[in-house]
């Protein structure tokens, strides 16, 4: 990097920072949270047999997983773009 | 056509693919060996993930482990599956920035320290060979079984095969073999699924048809299952469990395990870009949850096909006459693996939980003792037998479960035979060493490493049943916080990184060896590996996330205490998180 884009850089990592830290709540929310510690709370609400939390355990997480690193995928490379650190 | 033919055929025809890929993708350098050369397309290094992750644990034991525990082990899933998110946010796009070819090799240049990349390479190797062990003794069981053969003989071919491919095309050979063997294993496993879900629910989806209705009780088929299993005294499969703190732990350390397993994290350097890394993490947990949503449908569905089996008339009904039993149980009892005695001599099989709740109802009905047991390894290997498929789906099933033996197999051994060649020799011992002797090098290390890896197969020591206790807790208590604080601190140096991951290992060694003996030597162990022993309830299979914890404490606290990194290394922290510049995965 050179001097001239060292502001850049740093709001750069930032915005990077900022979308992990989002991603990570829901990457917890949902594995630990609705699949784990909350799953008391949301078994009033039936699915197929069992309740929502043991779905989020055995097949919501997954999904959930999936969606967000694609969209963390997406979204970074359009934050490499906006700040011209993307690859050539 | 006998069935012992048909496997011959699926498992000999998918054997002879992977050595014509490796013949036609040979390894002409080091790049080559070690990255693939570095443009692998991020789908195709997807599908090369999945079948580097899925290992016989995860094609031949996971169902079974769910299927016993239900909920409980729905940590599992979400463990093997929530360290990709990791990987992709955390570790793979920065560490395909930095563009080397291993993972200590990063350690060692961050850190700047050549003790830090040794660490580091200890780690690796204890982690990965005790993962491969597993790897090779799976692949010669699904020989002995299907292909009759004893399970030494079976290992040895599989050594042979995986010798060819690994050998001679390094990287390359094993990414294009190993996306052939995700499309093998993949199709292996939810074939029988799809048809027993069509069988049990007539939802085609094994995902959909967990929580769709049971069509001879017209019930779901989850509370079916409750039913039928609470009846015989088993514990409610959805029950929710009182020990939460575990839990939790248990699933964190296998997820930030597998973020910092490097066979699986030395994946990402083959692709040609940072995006591609991310990419490729996406595309990966894609192939891997084909296969693990599908696994929780297989657990419930076979436990309750074996269930009905049993008792053809319902729970309250008598059990089936044990001469009448069908084929599929006799073709099991003969490896040992299901067995059958008759406690109460009345000719039929008591299949019920011998627990003291259950002892009174037991008693009523003339019981004395639970009659059949069966290992639930078999669940996924005895599927289509249990729904009655044909016997290609059988065959497909054997030359799936290899793949999956074959392809995590083969990604370890590259770990280590890199981390004995780049990092070992190249790095340390003789750093003038050309590149056609390191090609070279690498070649003999892969060698001596299969060769190993067979003989510990065939007489496993102690530690190889204990992966997930001791590759998951060091990948997570060493590897993982040293990578991820090599590159979102600047202020870590290379005494805190080291006192990090010596503090973690040892933490977590050492809370292992409490409970399951010291080096995992039978009556070392100083207390009792039972939940009233454990600290806080804190199992020493979840304890490499607390090692983790240490680990970046103590890194903290030590390198804050010391002085800063030099320039040059907060440079280089700088550069891997931007990825403009990141040319093809390099030597110097």
């Amino acid at each position: 990097m050179s001097a001239g884009h060292s502001y850049d850089a740093e709001a750069y990592w930032k915005a990077n920072l900022r979308l992990i830290f989002g991603s990570l709540i829901v990457w917890a929310l949902v594995s630990y949270g609705f699949a784990i510690l909350l799953r008391p709370m949301l078994a009033g609400i039936p699915i197929g047999g069992t309740d929502l939390g043991f779905w989020f355990a055995q097949q919501g997480s997954i999904l959930t997983f999936i969606a967000l690193i694609f969209h963390y995928a997406w979204r970074m490379n359009k934050i490499d773009e906006k700040f011209g650190v993307h690859e050539e | 056509m006998s069935q012992f033919a048909i496997n011959i055929i699926f498992v000999g025809g998918s054997f002879l693919l992977y050595i014509a890929i490796a013949i036609w993708a040979k390894a002409g350098s080091t790049s080559d060996f070690y990255v693939a050369g570095g443009g692998v397309h991020p789908i195709t290094n997807g599908a090369a993930i999945g079948a580097d992750w899925m290992s016989a644990a995860s094609f031949i034991s996971m169902a079974g482990l769910i299927a016993a525990g239900g909920y409980a082990n729905s940590t599992f899933l979400m463990g093997w599956t929530g360290g990709y998110v990791l990987l992709a946010m955390l570790l793979a796009p920065y560490l395909r920035k930095f563009g080397k070819f291993t993972v200590p090799e990063f350690i060692g240049d961050r850190f700047y320290s050549k003790n830090a990349r040794l660490v580091a390479v200890i780690c690796l190797i204890v982690a990965s060979v005790t993962y491969v062990i597993g790897q090779m003794a799976g692949a010669g069981v699904a020989f002995s079984r299907f292909l009759e053969v004893d399970s030494t003989v079976g290992l040895m071919i599989a050594a042979v095969v995986v010798f060819v491919y690994a050998v001679m095309g390094g990287m390359k050979g094993i990414t294009y073999t190993q996306v052939a063997q995700y499309c093998v294993l993949i199709v292996a496993y939810t074939i029988p699924a799809v048809f027993i879900s069509l069988q049990l629910t007539g939802n085609p989806i094994p995902g959909l048809g967990l929580f769709s209705t049971h069509v001879d009780s017209g019930m779901p088929i989850l509370s079916k299952l409750n039913q039928v299993i609470t009846d015989l005294g088993f514990n409610e499969y959805t029950a929710d469990i009182d020990n939460k703190l575990n839990m939790v732990l248990f699933t964190l350390s296998l997820m930030i395990g597998t973020a910092g397993l490097p066979h699986v994290i030395i994946r990402f350097f083959t692709v040609p870009k940072v995006a591609d890394a991310r990419w490729s993490a996406g595309w990966a947990l894609v192939f891997i949850a084909l296969l693990y949503l599908t696994a929780p449908a297989v657990a419930s569905m076979a436990r309750l096909n074996l269930m009905t089996t049993i008792y053809p008339d319902g729970t309250s009904a008598e059990p089936i006459q044990y001469d009448e039993r069908p084929n599929w149980i006799k073709e099991w009892e003969v490896t040992g693996l299901i067995q059958f005695t008759d406690k109460n001599e009345d000719g039929r099989i008591q299949l019920y939980n011998d627990s003291e709740a259950f002892a009174p109802t037991a008693e009523a009905r003339g019981w004395n003792g639970n009659e059949l047991v069966v290992n639930r390894d078999i669940l996924v290997l005895a599927n289509p037998e249990i729904a009655n498929l044909p016997g290609w789906v059988i065959g497909l099933i054997a030359a799936g479960g290899l793949a999956a033996a074959l392809s995590t197999a083969a990604g370890l051994l590259l770990a280590i035979s890199s981390a004995v060649s780049h990092d070992l020799i190249k790095g340390s011992i003789n750093p003038a060493i050309s590149e056609k002797g390191e090609l070279l090098a690498a070649r003999i290390s892969m060698a001596v490493a299969i060769v190993v890896a067979t003989y510990l197969g065939a007489n496993p020591p102690g530690f190889a049943a204990q992966v997930v206790a001791l590759a998951f807790g060091i990948a997570a208590a060493s590897l993982f916080p040293a990578l991820m604080m090599g590159i979102f601190s600047k202020r870590v140096n290379n005494t805190g990184a080291i006192a990090g991951m010596l503090s973690g290992l040892t933490f977590t060694l050492v809370y292992i060896f409490v409970y399951k003996g010291w080096l995992f030597i039978p009556g070392t162990a100083n207390l009792p590996d039972t939940p009233e022993n454990w600290v806080l309830g804190i199992s020493p299979l979840s304890i490499g996330a607390v090692g983790a914890i240490v680990n970046f404490a103590v890194a903290f606290i030590v390198s804050n205490a010391t002085e800063e990194p030099p320039v040059e290394i907060q440079e280089l922290v700088e550069s891997v998180r931007y990825p403009r510049g990141a040319g093809q995965a390099q030597d110097h």
